[in-house]
This record gives structure tokens, C-alpha cells and sequence, in this order.
């Protein structure tokens, strides 16, 4: 039986006073790809943000064991969950090598930290070429790549990725999903993927969810949602 | 033209003060956008701190880095009790908490030491360097620890993987917590530095200003003007902006005789508004776009 690295349990989060969501229930698989999908205004990014501590929240979210809710963003992180926010959360003023350190920030060997950055460097090496460059002026893709590469800086054992398509040309998003694939294969790194792009999102995962409103209304492996007839009117197009 | 030189030396002597505070002031303001109006007497305390340990027997350079050390930690306390709890509360909350941390510290110095002046020795002396006639040994010395220091926090903020952290938590704190950076103790961190950096610019000027509750007063005045002229945004700036506001203060008061000593203060104030007014940014600052 596989493990989950990530187990959810009626989770409610808020912005304030607004409820955005009303008890989800899901879960993570260690070592697996798991994708929530949903129209905007789903819950989606703040179903992210919520593992993070970046909103209100209540119920119960178990990493590997241990209870998140209730600790703060930089306690969760440091237990190994890198964070790829909505709008890439680059740096903007400091150099592309800058932020891919800032990413190691947790990390003590200067000697890993550095071939890590090799590392990254091997996946995406228009980063390599832009290492001097500030972050900011970076286009869209770059700036994605980076935000991939900065949170594999942390060696996470869960990676939570917002919508790593949005703004990207269909060639670049393409490649950024084959090397998420080789990144989740070789890293071991379990990752959470929200997504428009349900087809593109549904190649990728082995599992999914389909989020409506703060709810969870369909939910199983990716091959039988593919399959869904609602899902596909609704979300797939075909 | 030796009046002329003599008067940008030590117009540069006192800049490099202005430039101190101004670096303090703008430390503070990139990390919580506020700029805090106790900074000045947050250093007229560390000096009175020096004095004490001087009092007691310490030798001068003994209570100098004691005095930082003391500094930095009050920093670090005033924020983690005062304006931690604040983090999210609005302008005003800060405005009045600045001002209520100012006259705080103001009586309390001149409960603990009372408000007669005194005198504060200089470790350089007051002859002439080198028997030169164009700048004094502690006008010489004032400049070197002020770019000493400069170059100290230059290292640290460029080199220093502390460092990048406390300008990632300043530049953007939310990402800053999602690479599991301690924003909050960034920002401690940071008030620390600039009360520390300010106990040294006190110490600096107090042999000439001598030594008083209210010494910081207008030292602060023309520190806000070196960092607004410079950016608030841009420590590089705030300090050139420092030195820019202490050599047009010396020679104003030297060349135009209507200004003379006793409307010096007046120019630090004309030049923020007039920066204010004319480039709001300043001359090296970005400006700020909110979208709303």
C-alpha cells in the first residue's frame, strides 16, 4: 500500500471574514503527481494557500504525520513543502542565481547548495545563461522556471504548484511539464498541481480532484476523470 | 578657494553623520515602510550609554563597541515588543507610536542623566591632522569609521547569506516566508543595524553638538532631508544624499550670509520640499505603484 505524504481532512480556510472553503477532504500520495482542478473561483490557489498558512484556516492537514494547521508559513516550509505561488513570487530585484539561493535559504552545506543549483541549471539552462541577470526582466517562462527551480532549492518532499501554465506559450508550457515529470521521478519529490489546463494537468497526475466552490465534487484517478462525461463538457472541451 | 575647500571637508565631516542616520532611517523604512521619527533619540540614548560606561572607567573604544552591541539589542527589543505586535495596523498606529517611542526615550534620558549639556571626548583629538589647516583629526576620524561602516554593510547586505535574506524579507516578505525565511526576525534584525548604526553616528557628533536629550534633534531633521533626496527606497542614495545635505548646509551657512548659523535648518527643510515637490522619489529611489 502506498503512503500519503499529505492528508487532508475537512479543511474550511477564509480570507477574513469570506469563506472560500467549505471541508475538502484529499489527499497527497507520496512519490505520485495528484492535480485539483476546477473553474476560477474554485478554491483552487487558496486550497494551496492554506497548506502554506497564508490564509485562515480549520480543520486538519497531516504532512507525513505531522499536524500543519496552526503553524506559521516559514515552519511549514522548513518541514519540506516548497511553495510555487500564483504570480511566481520571483525576487524581482536580485539576480536569477540570487533567487535560485534564496530558494536554499534553509540549507546549511554551501558545497550541496551549490551543485543543486548545477542541478537546476542542467534542467533549465536558459537560467544558467541568465544567472547574472535581475530576476525581473526575466520573461514570463524564465520566471516561471526560476519559481520551479527556487523551490527545488528547499529539496522538498512536497511540491505545491499554481498554475505553472498561466501566461506561457503552448511550446514553452509543454517543456516545463516534461521536465516537471523528470523532476518528480528523479527528485522523489511528491508534487500538488492546480491547473487550468485539465488535459495538460490530467497527463501529468495520476490522480485527480475537481473542485466547485470551496467543495470537492469528483474526485479519482486521472484515466477515469479523462474518461468523465461532465468533466470532459466542462473542463476538457471534447 | 582654502575657505571653500575647508567648508566641503567639513561640510563631508558632518554629511557622513547625516548619511548614518539617513542609512538608519531608510533600513527601517524598507523593511516596514515606515519611517520611524525615534531613530534620532534612539541614538541620543546610545550615546548617553557611552558616556555612563566612560564614567564608570571604561576606555573609549571599550564603550564604543559596547555601546553598538547595547544598541543593537535595544533595537532588536523595540521592535520585537513595540511594533512587532503592529505589523499589520495602520499608518497612524505607526506615526503615533514613533512619537510616543521619541518622547518616551527623550524623558527618559534626561530622567536617568538630566538635560544640562555635557561634554563627550573624541579619541582622535581636536589638533589639526597632520598639521594640515583643512580638516580636523576628529573630522578626519568621523569620516573614516563612517566609511568604514559603509563598507562593512555593504559586505554584509551583498556578500552575507544573512544578508540577502534581509533584503528578500524587505523586498518581497511573502515570498520570503515561502523559502521558509523568518520574516519577522528579519525585520528585528534590521532595526537592530540601524539603532546600531545610529549609536555610532551619536557617539560621532556628540563632541561637537555636546552631549544632551535634544542633541539629535536637528540631526535628524537634515537625515530625513539626505534621505529624501537620496530615496527612501535606496540606501546608496540616503547616504550620498546624506553627504549632499551636510556640505550644501556648511557652505549655505558660510557663503550666504543671510543664512549664517541660525537658518541652517531651514535648508534641510526647503530641500525636502523641494524634492518632495519636484522628484518625490528622489534622486535614486523607484517610485512606488500601488494598484488598487
Amino acid at each position: 500500500m502506498t503512503k500519503n505524504i499529505l492528508e487532508v481532512r475537512d479543511l474550511h480556510a477564509a480570507y477574513g471574514q469570506t469563506r472560500v472553503l467549505h471541508g475538502l477532504d484529499f489527499t497527497v500520495e507520496e512519490g505520485g503527481v495528484t492535480t485539483l482542478l476546477g473553474a476560477n473561483g474554485a478554491g483552487k490557489t487558496t486550497t494551496l494557500r492554506a497548506i502554506c498558512a497564508m490564509t485562515g484556516t480549520r480543520g486538519s492537514m497531516r504532512f507525513d504525520g505531522i499536524e500543519l494547521v496552526g503553524k506559521s508559513t516559514e515552519e511549514i516550509v522548513r518541514l519540506g513543502v516548497a511553495h510555487v505561488p500564483d504570480g511566481r513570487g520571483t525576487f524581482t530585484k536580485m539576480t536569477a542565481e540570487e533567487n535560485l539561493q534564496l530558494g536554499a535559504m534553509t540549507r546549511k552545506k554551501a558545497r550541496e547548495i551549490a551543485d543543486d543549483i548545477e542541478r537546476i541549471y542542467s534542467y533549465f539552462p536558459i537560467l544558467k545563461a541568465r544567472r547574472d541577470q535581475q530576476a525581473g526582466t526575466l520573461s514570463g517562462g524564465e520566471q516561471q522556471m526560476l519559481a520551479v527551480g527556487r523551490a527545488l532549492m528547499l529539496r522538498p518532499r512536497l511540491l505545491l504548484l499554481d498554475e505553472p501554465s498561466f501566461g506561457l506559450a503552448p511550446l514553452v508550457t509543454r517543456e516545463l511539464f516534461s521536465i516537471l515529470a523528470t523532476i518528480n521521478k528523479q527528485e522523489r519529490c511528491s508534487i500538488l498541481l492546480v491547473e487550468q489546463n485539465a488535459s495538460l494537468a490530467l497527463n501529468l497526475a495520476d490522480h485527480a480532484y475537481l473542485l466547485e466552490t470551496g467543495r470537492i465534487v469528483i474526485s479519482g484517478p486521472s484515466a477515469q476523470i479523462r474518461e468523465d462525461e461532465s468533466v470532459r463538457a466542462a473542463y476538457l472541451g471534447y | 578657494m582654502e575657505l571653500f575647500i575647508q567648508q566641503v571637508v567639513a561640510g563631508l565631516a558632518t554629511g557622513s553623520i547625516y548619511a548614518c542616520m539617513a542609512l538608519a532611517l531608510v533600513m527601517i523604512y524598507q523593511a516596514i515602510e515606515h519611517l520611524n521619527f525615534a531613530q534620532g533619540e534612539m541614538a541620543m540614548f546610545s550615546t548617553f550609554i557611552a558616556w555612563q560606561l566612560m564614567q564608570w572607567g571604561v576606555p573609549y573604544w571599550g564603550a564604543f563597541v559596547l555601546t553598538i552591541g547595547i544598541a543593537f539589542a535595544g533595537g532588536v527589543f523595540i521592535e520585537r515588543v513595540v511594533l512587532a505586535p503592529l505589523h499589520n495596523a495602520p499608518i497612524l498606529s505607526h506615526v503615533v507610536t514613533f512619537i510616543a517611542l521619541y518622547v518616551i526615550i527623550n524623558s527618559f534620558a534626561g530622567f536617568i542623566w538630566d538635560f544640562t549639556v555635557k561634554p563627550f571626548p573624541t579619541p582622535f583629538g581636536t589638533s589639526p591632522l597632520l598639521g594640515s589647516n583643512l580638516i580636523g583629526a576628529h573630522q578626519a576620524g568621523t569620516i573614516a569609521v563612517t566609511l568604514a561602516m559603509l563598507l562593512f554593510l555593504f559586505v554584509f547586505f551583498r556578500y552575507t547569506r544573512i544578508g540577502l535574506a534581509m533584503r528578500a524579507a524587505a523586498a518581497n516578505p511573502t515570498s520570503a516566508k515561502l523559502v521558509g525565511i523568518r520574516v519577522g526576525w528579519m525585520t528585528a534584525l534590521g532595526w537592530g543595524m540601524a539603532a546600531a548604526i545610529g549609536s555610532v553616528a551619536g557617539m560621532l557628533i556628540a563632541p561637537i553638538v555636546f552631549l544632551e536629550p535634544n542633541m539629535m534633534l536637528s540631526i535628524l531633521v537634515y537625515a530625513f532631508a539626505g534621505a529624501v533626496l537620496g530615496g527612501l527606497t535606496s540606501p546608496g542614495g540616503a547616504v550620498l544624499g546624506g553627504l549632499i545635505v551636510g556640505v550644501v548646509e556648511n557652505l549655505a551657512g558660510t557663503f550666504i550670509p543671510v543664512i549664517g548659523g541660525e537658518l541652517k535648518l531651514t535648508i534641510a527643510l526647503v530641500i525636502i520640499v523641494a524634492v518632495l515637490v519636484w522628484k518625490p522619489s528622489g534622486l535614486f529611489g523607484r517610485s512606488i505603484v500601488v494598484r488598487v
